[in-house]
């Protein structure tokens, strides 16, 4: 985000004004005395609002589906293949459309272990799966991150960036 | 004495303890999260504003008070090969040296109540800065004993860091004191603090005149208190947390809180010795008009140069990286005890060419 890198060197010999110690001191108080009048701080209070993350952040899976409302997946297991944790299982039935070879009967991806590498959805050939920017995926339970077909299909709540609450 | 006079001076003793106790360990909560708000705005952070009970936050200051809680509550465990007795002492001994500290110091002008005079002080020790030296020397005992009660090396040694340096500038802080002894010729505070009214500007000429030892004194009790850039006890940065390694739960609040105390009366210090105290101009005037709020407003003048003083402790703390070891050791014993001296007779020159003249 555009930020400078400056050099800091040590000097050989320190000046007469240096040695004397209380002008720099004094000096390097009015840097810090800048910083606390500097506002807005960098700061962002969390649960009242949240970090932008860039529209390609890797975070939760999502099925995609089609017009009808029925997943794109053909249960190619391409994805199941390459991921390197492992963390999806699939099985696959026949479709019932005629066009279609194969859907998946189940589709579940373990969220406790996956790493979020993406190469699932680069290796998707129907691209019927994405990696969405919802990364606030913590559970009580571990069975709780297994996600389902169910729950991957659906589209994840978009969190508000604001600072909703007011007087803190 | 007759009945009314002592029952007024007990009286007025009891509300003077208090205001005392309250400006002491009172402040704590506040001075902390001052500190670590403070410590937030200057690098760029919010520091702690989330602690609420209910929906009150009042910006954070509840933090303190969760964290007081927070100390009672954990166990208070005593190493098992620890001087027990010491153990309790340690603690105990740094507190009551900070907090005694504060007897002396007047935070407002004398009030006459039915005819008598009633200083605002505690104590009104005419030996009162003598005393504060005296006294505050106390908190090197406790920081002592609570690390060689520990039975730990890191404690020991931790313990023998502060000692040392809180020894070697208790000398260098009484020296820069002269200078100020010399112009009142008093060493009674409240007796200085009453002198320095128009002739010093009320208190801003004061670290003019005596500059040098301003510098002095302000560097002393950085050491004293044990903040950075000085805090060789402690060194939270990169050693073991030094002296109070062992303690917990409310033994280690009660370092911590002899710490804050410490500079409570330090600042205090500094501003009755160096900037006027309660003085303020005009408050002559107040005072011949309604003695109550004259009281209340060098109160209040007093209050506002304390956490002026706080605030350059919090100010220096998060600015200044720490000196080494020897570079403490050589500051004091190669620079500020030559100019502390210097100081002294360079003042006592002055001082007589004035009466010559």
């Amino acid at each position: 985000m555009g930020k400078t890198i400056i050099n800091v060197g040590r000097p050989d010999k320190l000046s007469f004004w240096e040695k004397l110690y209380l002008p720099e001191i004094i000096r390097g108080l009015m840097v810090t005395m800048r910083h606390t009048l500097t506002f807005p701080k960098v700061t962002v209070e969390y649960p009242d609002e949240r970090m932008e993350v860039h529209p390609n952040f890797r975070a939760r899976h999502r099925l995609k589906t089609r017009e009808d409302g029925s997943l794109r997946c053909v249960a190619c297991y391409l994805c199941a293949t390459v991921c390197p944790v492992q963390c999806i299982t699939i099985e696959a039935r026949e479709s019932a459309d005629p066009e279609i070879e194969k859907e998946p009967a189940r589709y579940e991806i373990d969220l406790a272990r996956c790493i979020f590498c993406g190469l699932c959805q680069e290796a998707c050939p129907k691209d019927a799966l994405e990696l969405t920017p919802a990364y606030e995926l913590a559970e009580y339970r571990h069975s709780q991150l297994l996600y389902d077909a169910k729950r991957l299909k659906t589209e994840p709540e978009v969190l508000p960036t604001k600072k909703e609450l007011v007087g803190r | 004495m007759n009945t009314t006079e002592i029952l007024i001076r007990v009286i007025a003793l009891v509300i003077k303890l208090a205001v005392a106790i309250l400006l002491t360990t009172g402040l704590i909560p506040v001075l902390i999260w001052i500190e670590r708000r403070g410590a937030g705005f200057m690098q760029d952070r919010l520091g702690p504003n989330r602690t609420a009970i209910g929906n009150i936050s009042m910006a954070g200051i509840v933090q303190s008070i969760a964290d007081a809680i927070k100390l009672i509550f954990k166990e208070d465990m005593v190493p098992r090969d620890a001087n027990k007795v010491l153990f309790a002492i340690g603690p105990m001994f740094a507190l009551f040296a900070a907090v005694t500290a504060f007897a002396v110091i007047p935070f407002g002008p004398d009030v006459h109540v039915m005819g008598y005079t009633i200083s605002m002080a505690v104590a009104d020790l005419n030996v009162g800065m003598l005393f504060v030296l005296a006294v505050s020397s106390f908190g090197i005992y406790g920081i002592l004993i609570g690390g060689w009660a520990s039975n730990n090396k890191y404690s020991l040694l931790g313990g023998l860091r502060a000692a040392s340096q809180m020894i070697s500038y208790e000398i260098v802080m009484g020296l820069s004191l002269v200078g100020i002894f010399m112009i009142f010729g008093s060493t009674s505070i409240v007796e200085i603090v009453k002198s320095t009214d128009k002739t010093f500007l009320w208190g801003l000429l004061l670290p003019v005149y005596q500059l040098p030892a301003f510098i002095i004194f302000v560097v002393a009790l950085l050491v004293e208190s044990n903040r950075i850039p000085f805090d060789m006890a402690e060194a939270d940065a990169e050693l073991v947390a030094g002296f109070h390694t062992e303690y917990s739960s409310m033994r280690f609040a009660m370092f911590f809180m002899g710490e804050y105390v410490a500079m409570t009366v330090g600042s205090a210090l500094i501003v009755t010795l160096f900037l006027g105290g309660w003085q303020f101009p005009g408050i002559n005037y107040l005072m011949r008009q309604n003695q109550w709020i004259g009281l209340l407003c060098g109160f209040m003048v007093f209050m506002i140069k304390l956490f002026v003083i706080l605030w350059l402790y919090y100010w220096t703390r998060w600015s200044l990286p720490r000196f080494r070891y020897d570079q403490i050791t050589r500051l004091c014993w190669k620079y500020l005890f030559p100019i502390g001296l210097a100081n002294v007779v360079v003042t006592g020159i002055v001082l007589l060419l004035i009466q010559k003249i």
